[in-house]
């Protein structure tokens, strides 16, 4: 075991699906010399050379674009998006290229690209900078959209998600880059839990709480604090946002009866909403309240100095469990 | 005003030439449209006389292929078609310019490279009849699927190309890649960051641009005002441009590219000159946009006639030669008519395969719900059975 940050981690899960497969390419703006913007690729460019680490131009369809091409000569390229509000220019690659190729060849074609992406805000960061548009690619048939949640799950799920021959969107929960955490860097991926499975952080049986990326903490201190006064969460993490882990949400709420799902995006159309949906389809004779949502507003991500504001906090988590259990 | 003109601006006419002109002395031919062959200093060209014929031949086969599809949509059995009328010079030219180990990556409008890649043009049509995304194995012919998106594919054959660069099939026996696209798509951004990263990596590609004047209804003026192929310029690798409707020209001038990509020399920008004949696609109606007249003055410059006048006069064809052709072509429009028609639909819930590697729960939970449902009109008897 050793200590490791959540970018750190990452590094450390790259190197590792760098050296076990020399296909393996890393390309981005930034990702050389400078080990990327948050150093998640530190030093992979002087130990694999620049054919694998590749700092690209500056334009990020070209970067999927490439990336795909690669892919059909047999590579399997991680790409880095710097920003969540950059990945935009390189939507239309990603919707209709890469998400599509093995449909369009009747499954002939495989792109096995991983798209890494850091979103979420609480970093005071400019704007475009703090954004989470995971439901618009979560919408898309053909991708796999997974976020990370922690700094062992981060090592384990960007080699699971290199190894799948489903091209992935790889959410990194920005403001936990220097989270910190015991990673078994001696660990393979054999024991380790699937990519599309939601993972139960805290057991709990008044209600279910849902959670990925940068909401986990949040959302694993609130069951902590509910406790004190006597309620039982058990928090989920989903980890896989497409497929959703149904058959572990359901569980659970069949379970508790309740459930609120957190994010910071935005609740319209968002996650949440999914969930909901299926939760109430599947699960209606179970539930004792509506399905709950805690989520950014319907607004543009804000101003950095209303941020904490927009962002949902473990108050608004806790709020959201009150309601859910005055209901 | 004078700057949205062709090419000229308020300071005077473009010193590099109309966008949409010919031009003077820039244009790479070996054959002019009355079939008199001439000479290229920079693609001096030995051609047998077996091969002419074979060019010729191709030539016509595609224009039939083309002739039928567009029947076929017209009588209902394809739901649309992109038609090549006009176009095949540029295409079997640049075509027959590749080595099999070399790889495509075409448009939607590029049947006559499909042929030359040794694709059944039914294959083709399965796209157009609604059947496939895309019928054929692009490993097996080394020839992508269609992309219907303008220039996106640009991306992907330069990456594809960076794949050769470190595979390290670089070199006089190397690989290469060519990348086609229209007159319209270089406004795209993808095929200008395609150009940045081939030029930046040197990698093996080149880049053929049938500019075949027209963007759907827009005029070349309307995507630039300088000629496409000095577009390379301004991203470091060389630009020609090549009579379209010549394919002795089009052949020598990919050859060569393609060669200079294999050994490392980096890209090239081929701006094939050329005109769409017909209209953009069997749901268009270029009447709205364009002059008769300045389809009568293109007809003159036919890339099919100008092959034929230069065999028939030096006497390196017979009439028996011409009369075979005609025939096979017979017999290929029979062929692709009648597969046509008896292409099957597809099974409806082959809807549900390969989006993803793997069964995905959310996709099998749908597939076996519509298999419930359709089951679900199924006369009674069948339901027992």
């Amino acid at each position: 075991m050793t200590t490791l940050t959540l970018s750190r981690a990452l590094n450390e899960g790259l190197r590792k699906a760098m050296e076990s497969d020399p296909k393996v390419l890393i390309m981005g703006e930034d990702v050389g010399k400078l080990g990327g913007v948050f150093r998640v690729t530190d030093g992979l460019q002087k130990d694999f050379g620049e054919a694998r680490v590749m700092d690209t131009p500056l334009a990020e369809s070209g970067i999927i674009g490439t990336a795909i091409g690669l892919a059909l000569r047999g590579y399997r390229p991680v790409c880095e998006i710097q920003f969540d509000g950059f990945v935009f220019p390189a939507f239309d690659q990603i919707v209709s290229q890469l998400a599509k190729m093995r449909y369009r060849s009747r499954g002939q074609l495989a792109l096995p690209v991983t798209v890494r992406i850091p979103f979420g805000g609480g970093i005071g960061a400019v704007e475009h900078h703090s954004e989470s548009p995971e439901a618009l690619f979560a919408h898309i048939a053909g991708l796999r959209v997974v976020a990370c949640g922690d700094p062992a799950d981060a090592y384990l799920m960007i080699q699971q998600s290199i190894q799948s021959d489903d091209p992935v969107i790889f959410f990194e929960p920005k403001r936990r880059y220097w989270d910190k955490a015991e990673v078994d860097t001696a660990a393979g991926l054999a024991g380790a839990i699937g990519l599309d499975r939601a993972a139960v952080l805290a057991e709990g049986t008044d209600v279910t709480v849902l959670a990925y990326g940068p909401m986990v903490r949040t959302c694993v201190q609130a069951a902590v604090a509910a406790a004190e006064e006597g309620k039982s969460v058990e928090v989920i993490d989903l980890r896989s946002l497409a497929p959703l882990d149904t058959e572990a949400i359901f569980a659970s709420v069949r379970k508790t009866g309740r459930c609120v799902v957190v994010h910071e995006a935005a609740v319209t159309g968002g996650l949440g909403a999914e969930i909901a949906a299926r939760v109430t389809e599947e699960c209606f004779y179970q539930l004792e309240a509506p399905v709950l949502r805690v989520g950014g507003f319907s607004t543009p991500y804000p101003p950095s100095r209303l941020e904490e504001l927009y962002l949902p906090d473990l108050d608004r988590v806790l709020d959201a469990v009150d309601r859910s259990l005055a209901f | 005003m004078a700057v949205y003109t062709n090419g000229a601006t308020a300071a005077g006419p473009d010193p590099l030439g109309p966008a949409g002109s010919p031009g003077t002395g820039e244009l790479v031919q070996l054959l002019t449209p009355e079939g008199e062959r001439t000479d290229h200093p920079g693609y001096p060209l030995e051609i047998s006389a077996e091969e002419l014929r074979s060019l010729y031949r191709d030539l016509v086969l595609v224009r039939r292929i083309d002739f039928e599809a567009i029947a076929l949509q017209r009588q209902g059995e394809l739901g649309i078609w992109a038609s090549l009328l006009g176009q095949e010079a540029a295409q079997i030219g640049s075509g027959r310019a590749l080595q099999p180990r070399d790889m495509a990556f075409p448009t939607y409008r590029e049947h006559g490279v499909a042929w030359c890649r040794g694709l059944d043009p039914v294959k083709l049509l399965e796209l157009y009849r609604g059947v496939s995304h895309g019928g054929w194995d692009p490993r097996e012919h080394n020839f992508h699927l269609y992309t219907i998106v303008i220039g996106a594919q640009t991306l992907h054959a330069t990456g594809y190309a960076m794949g050769i660069q470190r595979d390290g099939a670089v070199g006089e026996d190397g690989e290469a890649v060519i990348a086609y696209f229209g007159d319209g798509a270089t406004s795209q951004g993808d095929v200008n960051e395609a150009f940045i990263w081939a030029s930046v990596n040197n990698a093996p590609i080149v880049f053929f641009c049938q500019n075949n004047q027209w963007a759907i209804s827009e005029p070349l003026e309307r995507q630039s005002r300088v000629p496409l192929y000095k577009r390379a310029l301004g991203f470091g690798f060389p630009g020609l441009r090549v009579d379209g409707n010549d394919v002795l020209a089009c052949l020598a001038v990919t050859r060569k590219a393609m060669q200079a990509a294999r050994e490392g020399q980096g890209p090239t920008l081929i701006e094939a000159f050329t005109y769409r004949m017909g209209a953009h696609t069997t749901t268009d109606d270029p009447t709205r946009y364009r002059l008769a007249a300045e389809l009568e003055a293109w007809k003159l410059k036919d890339p099919i006639e100008r092959v034929k006048a230069y065999l028939v006069r030096t006497e390196q064809a017979t009439k028996e030669f011409f009369d075979a052709v005609e025939a096979e072509a017979e017999e290929l429009g029979t062929h692709v008519r009648q597969a046509c028609r008896a292409m099957p639909d597809p099974a409806p819930l082959s809807i549900f395969d390969n989006v993803y590697a793997g069964p995905n729960p959310l996709i099998e939970a749908e597939r076996a719900l519509t298999e419930a449902y359709l089951d679900s009109f199924a006369e009674p008897e069948e339901v027992a059975r």
